[in-house]
């Protein structure tokens, strides 16, 4: 669910991952996809999230977007693993301000807030 | 040939999640009617917001499978069981989703401003008293307050903010929500709209809409906000008028 992290504001970002149980699902690899959201993504925080999941293969400043049509498919590759097909079945988000955590259980983040964090 | 909708089968419940019903497959049928300018339309994120069951995301996720390549759907509900549910009748038809368990989409609409390409809404439009609005459990699927309208009134800036600048909305309402109202709320920020489905039954009558960012519309607004204009728009109003007296 490392998408939704990447996503995932409540009142700060980035959401700090505590990993209990991460999973891997194979997606279908998609360049056009991994581009489009290539400039959505906060890369900083990519990297930090994917490491908590136990992915350490991205590198650690933003690569330039021309990489991206360059050709060479190894860095898409390693964007795509850690955006789509990491997941995190069971842990924890933790907000990097106030330090609540948000559950995590069964893939599904719980972002509610309580009455008096409204 | 296999479904190109949710299995009611293969769809999980609970007592405390709305189960699929007449709303949810009028807004699948209106998502079927309109499957071919959704392919074409190419949608990189496409959301629902308050997904309960999950009969809906998963239909636009089997509408889309195959025919639209890199596609990734989201799904956002405020009860923490229909968000499992979701997930349980998504595994069922073998398709992937987010599922996260928020209010509308707060903790996403920062990060995914302006990124949402298609945005799905079944929401609770049942008039009901305002103090039923926000309550856990299976009522949190259907009581909208004041008109049905306090919710709805909560989600549309938040679809106004999440959708990418081709983005679609999906909206199911009720006569009793006026609609026309709503998309005269849409069209001052901007946005076109289309009746979709229109479908009574035994206790409502219902709604689908459509709704996309209508860039002449926008610049017509702007023009009518500005007060050098207020001479065409009174006598667009006069010209109503006199339509009106006519007919």
């Amino acid at each position: 669910m490392l998408s939704c992290n990447i996503k995932g504001v409540s009142n700060g970002f980035p959401l700090r991952i505590e990993a209990g149980k991460v999973i891997e699902k194979e997606v279908d690899f998609n360049p056009d996809f991994l581009k489009h959201m290539f400039a959505k993504i906060e890369w900083k925080a990519l990297v930090e999230g994917a490491r908590s999941m136990g992915y350490a293969e991205l590198p650690e400043d933003s690569p330039d977007a021309t990489v991206l049509d360059s050709g060479d498919e190894t860095f898409l590759r390693k964007l795509h693993h850690a955006l789509l097909e990491l997941h995190l079945e069971e842990g924890a988000l933790v907000c990097p301000e106030t330090g609540r955590k948000f559950p995590v259980n069964k893939g599904i983040p719980n972002m509610l807030l309580h009455e008096d964090e409204v | 040939m296999p479904s190109r909708i949710a299995e009611i089968r293969l769809v999980s419940s609970d007592h405390e999640v709305y189960e699929p019903c007449d709303d949810s497959f009028a807004l699948v049928d209106a998502l079927l009617a309109d499957r071919t300018n959704l392919i074409e339309h190419n949608p990189k994120i496409c959301m629902e917001i308050g997904c309960g069951s999950g009969y809906v995301i998963t239909s636009l996720i089997l509408l889309l499978k195959n025919e639209v390549p890199g596609v990734h759907f989201l799904a956002t509900d405020t009860n923490p069981i229909a968000a499992r549910v979701t997930n349980e009748t998504l595994e069922a038809h073998g398709v992937e989703a987010d599922v996260i368990c928020t209010d509308i989409a707060s903790c996403l609409e920062k990060r995914l401003a302006g990124s949402v390409d298609v945005i799905v809404v079944n929401p609770p439009y049942v008039p009901t008293p305002d103090y039923e609005v926000g309550m856990e459990g299976i009522a949190s699927a259907w009581a909208g307050g004041e008109n049905g309208r306090t919710v709805i009134d909560k989600i549309l800036p938040v679809v106004d903010l999440l959708l990418s600048e081709k983005g679609w909305f999906y909206l199911v309402t009720l006569t009793s929500n006026s609609p026309s109202e709503i998309c005269l709320l849409m069209r001052k920020k901007g946005y076109a709209s289309r009746i979709m489905v229109q479908r009574s039954t035994d206790e409502e009558n219902l709604i689908i809409l459509k709704f996309w960012r209508d860039k002449d519309q926008e610049m017509l607004d702007k023009e009518t906000s500005s007060s050098s204009s207020f001479l065409s728009q009174f006598s667009r109003s006069l010209s109503s008028f006199i339509e009106k007296q006519w007919r």
